[in-house]
């Protein structure tokens, strides 16, 4: 649509774009399990938001409140400035949830159909097959159709009505490699539109390929919110591996290390200030070899985030 | 950026959803099997093979033929409707429709729509078998006003699978679905004539839905002398309480949701 403003989707540091959709404040309680606890999320047009977590974090639950499927214990919900139930928000939302089944006799084609049919100006049917990976299969009947391809039809049929902002709830759950890499080229697409997406994932690779910003989820709070990058050196830690005769004792000693783990020959050694550990490891131990610098991937920033939050709590 | 909303129409909306409804169940042999499939067989059964014979002043073959059109609207609503529901919804898909502009009550109006057509369908079959296969004589005015009858009955039918496709997780539905289904057609007298149970059911049969639409059904036919207008504001008012009992469990389950 020639009406959307094109905003450069993978800086979200210096995105001006406006507000598309909030969860502000929002807590979620189901009897007397908190799902969510005052959660804060704001999607700004043309942004690929990945809501990173463990299973049980609370993704799904956010997800859930955003389409108006369930209704905040309190907070507000928002989607275009209006209420997520009202059909007119809807009209410009697409979203692709965890389904188990589906009707299983209808053809693709013809749920493809049936859901155009829902928008005011739908994607045509071939755009959408081509885009989802179904071409050749739209006569076959849902049932018949094997595991990847049935997301690929539910995220089809996110996508019937040409939305403006898109939710994708575990949209590469049970893919293979290819299917799931197929499926971020076709999300990066819909980013290069302009489009705004929400995607959760516990797949730090598929947030880490994808997102614009990611935020870090655990028991229903932000732990942490940025670009890939800025997680990845969020704790401003890097990670030493190398080959040495040193003790994990002795090394956990010097100033400045935050943790050692010792794996086979190899030890891992974290710390803010590399250059000054180096320095004591190489002094004590003339045999070290195998040396190797790098800042913490997003996975262990993940996995030191969500430790760190589970250790206060 | 002004931005207009525009709408595709609703009555579009409204017949696609009944017509992949309609689709969707017509291709679903278990289905089919269950909803069709039983009372054209049990018709086969009892009422092709009785052909001729009188049981109590009543032409079996003619009798039934009210008795298992009310059988087989039941069937399509309950299992249409209620084992239908539990699907969708135990399995995530009615979120997915939720969560679609798609209105409500066209996803309500497709299922009862799919109900009707059925009913209807099996009452005509039945009414073939019977006049060809059974010697059965009924009227056009007679076969009309039995269609009238089993169209409009489906309706407290139709909203007791509302509940059942409401609470009952997917995979157990269709077990309780026969659970009710068919004690309530052999107590309400759809398959026998109800002076032919032990006097205590035929008591329990006088507070069952199934009794009094098989009455109104059998009026048709000029079985029954009792009066419609009962039979009508009973079912109008199980109708009311199924469909109030409904919306209490829907938005019991919202505010958990």
């Amino acid at each position: 649509m020639a009406a959307s403003v094109m905003i450069e989707p993978r800086h979200s540091t210096t995105n001006k774009g406006s507000a598309v959709a909030s969860l502000h404040s929002v807590t979620k309680k189901f009897g007397r399990q908190t799902a969510l606890d005052r959660f804060s999320l704001e999607l700004r047009a043309g942004e690929v938001v990945a809501l990173l977590g463990p299973n049980g974090a609370g993704k799904t639950t956010a997800v859930r409140l955003l389409l108006g499927l369930s209704q905040a214990t309190s907070g507000k919900v928002e989607i275009f400035g209006g209420n997520p139930r009202d059909r007119a928000s809807r009209m410009r939302l697409g979203a692709m949830l965890q389904v188990g089944r589906m009707p299983e006799t209808l053809r693709v084609r013809e749920h493809l159909q049936l859901f155009r049919s829902y928008y005011p100006q739908p994607r045509p049917l071939a755009e959408l097959l081509s885009v989802a990976g179904l071409e050749g299969l739209e006569e076959r009947q849902f049932g018949t159709l094997s595991g990847g391809q049935k997301q690929r039809m539910l995220f089809a049929l996110a996508l019937c009505g040409d939305p403006d902002l898109i939710c994708l709830d575990e949209p590469t759950l049970g893919m293979d490699v290819e299917a799931r890499r197929a499926m971020w080229e076709q999300v990066r697409r819909l980013a290069a539109r302009g489009k705004t997406i929400l995607l959760t994932t516990h797949y730090l690779e598929e947030a880490d390929a994808l997102a614009s910003r990611i935020v870090v989820i655990q028991k229903g709070k932000v732990i942490a919110e940025g670009t890939p990058e800025e997680l990845k050196t969020a704790d401003g830690s890097r990670a030493i591996r190398c080959t040495t005769s040193l003790t994990p004792l002795f090394v956990s000693a010097i100033p400045g290390v935050t943790s050692v783990e010792q794996d086979g020959n190899s030890m891992l050694v974290r710390t803010p200030v590399p250059e000054a550990v180096l320095r004591a490891m190489l002094a004590s131990d003339t045999t070290l070899s195998g040396l190797e610098v790098r800042a913490t991937a997003l996975e262990d920033a993940f996995l030191a985030l969500t430790n760190q939050s589970a250790s206060v709590a | 950026m002004a931005t207009v909303v525009i709408t595709p129409p609703l009555p579009r909306i409204y017949f696609n959803e009944a017509r992949f409804e309609l689709l969707k169940l017509s291709r679903n042999r278990s289905y089919l099997f269950s909803m069709i499939g039983f009372p054209v067989i049990f018709y086969l059964l009892f009422g092709v093979t009785n052909k001729g014979s009188v049981f109590q002043g009543h032409t079996i073959a003619r009798y039934l033929l009210a008795g298992y059109s009310c059988f087989g609207a039941m069937g399509s609503s309950l299992f249409g409707i209620g084992a239908g529901l539990a699907f969708e919804r135990g399995h995530g898909w009615l979120e997915m429709k939720r969560a679609s502009p798609m209105p409500a009550a066209a996803y309500l109006l497709a299922k009862l729509c799919v109900a009707i057509t059925f009913a209807v369908g099996i009452t005509i079959l039945l009414m073939i078998l019977g006049t060809a296969m059974a010697g059965v004589q009924i009227t056009t005015i007679e076969g009309l006003r039995l269609l009238c009858v089993i169209a409009a009955g489906v309706l407290p039918f139709a909203s007791l699978g509302l509940v059942i496709g409401l609470v009952m997780p997917s995979n157990a539905a269709p077990g309780v679905i026969n659970l009710i289904y068919l004690p309530l057609s052999f107590c309400g007298g759809l398959w026998m004539p109800i002076e032919a149970l032990p006097h205590w059911l035929q008591l329990i049969a006088h507070g069952l839905p199934s009794f009094w639409f098989s009455r109104l059904a059998l009026r048709t036919l000029g079985y029954s002398d009792s009066s419609a207008l009962l039979a009508w504001a009973l079912l109008a008012a199980y109708t009311v309480i199924f469909l109030l009992a409904a919306a209490f469990i829907f938005r019991r389950q919202e505010a958990q949701a």
